[in-house]
């Protein structure tokens, strides 16, 4: 029964996603990129939320929580996005870089 | 169905790996878009038309706009001192192995949704409700809290990106 979508297949696709997000989140070093990275991780728990409210119908309609639950992520992840690139904007400004590596006063 | 599922799957994933590989960061703006495509391609395939199409409009659209405008204005260059082989970039990618390692294990494990498919949707679409319908009921009716708390969030960050971005910070 391979020619069947189910609930794994999405499932996976999320899973390979927030894998690739996690890894660019530590491996990468420029501080707009880790960034983005976040956001692919924000974008593929979407995913899952959305495969869930749809393989758990009920009556005929999916499972419109789930849904909902989604608009609030997109609406605190946008807002995330802005107050985010000012204060990297503002790092810039006094720092003159980008580069997480250059930026470690606080480190232990 | 299942050809367009794995069309799109491997535009998101194509996309995200592209985020990580280049080093020019406008290039992996570019492949988060191709990415957050892909993701509202599949979105609509699980007949989510409403959030499909916010994906778009709002990360695809709005967000992606500003990071490209933010990247242009910082005026960055390529990581110049990259060295692969770093220990975080080993670091990085052992962790990501792992975790989907894990989530293939759970999936694997769980046995959840292995031979179901898609249930059929019969209260959608001409005679039934809509996404938008269904949404807007819920947003104004079930979570009237949490949208007012959503609406004060977004003030706070407008007033708070005004301020972070004056010219001397204090």
């Amino acid at each position: 029964m391979e020619s069947t979508l189910t609930l794994q297949h999405f499932l996976l696709v999320s899973g390979i996603l927030f894998a690739i997000g996690l890894a660019g989140v530590l491996a990468r070093r420029n501080l707009l990129i880790i960034f983005m990275c976040l956001e692919l991780m924000l974008s593929a728990a979407n995913l899952s939320l959305v495969a869930f409210s749809r393989f758990g119908a009920e009556n005929g309609l999916p499972d419109y929580d789930a849904q909902v639950m989604l608009f609030f992520i997109i609406t605190v992840a946008a807002a995330e996005v802005a107050v985010g690139l000012a204060i990297i904007v503002a790092l810039f400004r006094t720092r003159e870089t980008t580069d997480v590596t250059q930026i470690d006063e606080m480190k232990f | 169905m299942i050809f367009f599922f794995y069309l799109f799957a491997a535009l998101a994933v194509i996309g995200g790996l592209g985020v990580v590989l280049y080093k020019n960061p406008v290039t992996s703006a570019f492949s988060l878009i191709l990415s957050f495509l892909g993701l509202a391609a599949l979105f609509i395939q699980l007949d989510a038309y409403l959030v499909g199409i916010l994906q778009i409009l709002v990360y695809a659209g709005a967000v992606m706009v500003l990071f490209l405008f933010i990247i242009m204005l910082l005026d960055i260059d390529k990581e110049e001192h990259r060295k692969m082989g770093g220990f975080s970039a080993t670091g990085g990618i052992l962790v990501g192995v792992g975790f989907f390692a894990l989530v293939i294990l759970v999936l694997w494990k769980s046995g959840v949704g292995y031979e179901q498919g898609l249930p059929a949707l019969v209260g959608k679409g001409d005679n039934g409700t809509s996404d938008v319908h269904e949404i807007g009921r819920l947003l104004f009716s079930k979570y009237w809290f949490p949208i007012q708390m959503v609406g004060i969030l977004l003030l706070s960050a407008t007033v708070g990106v005004v301020v972070l971005s004056r010219k001397h910070l204090k």
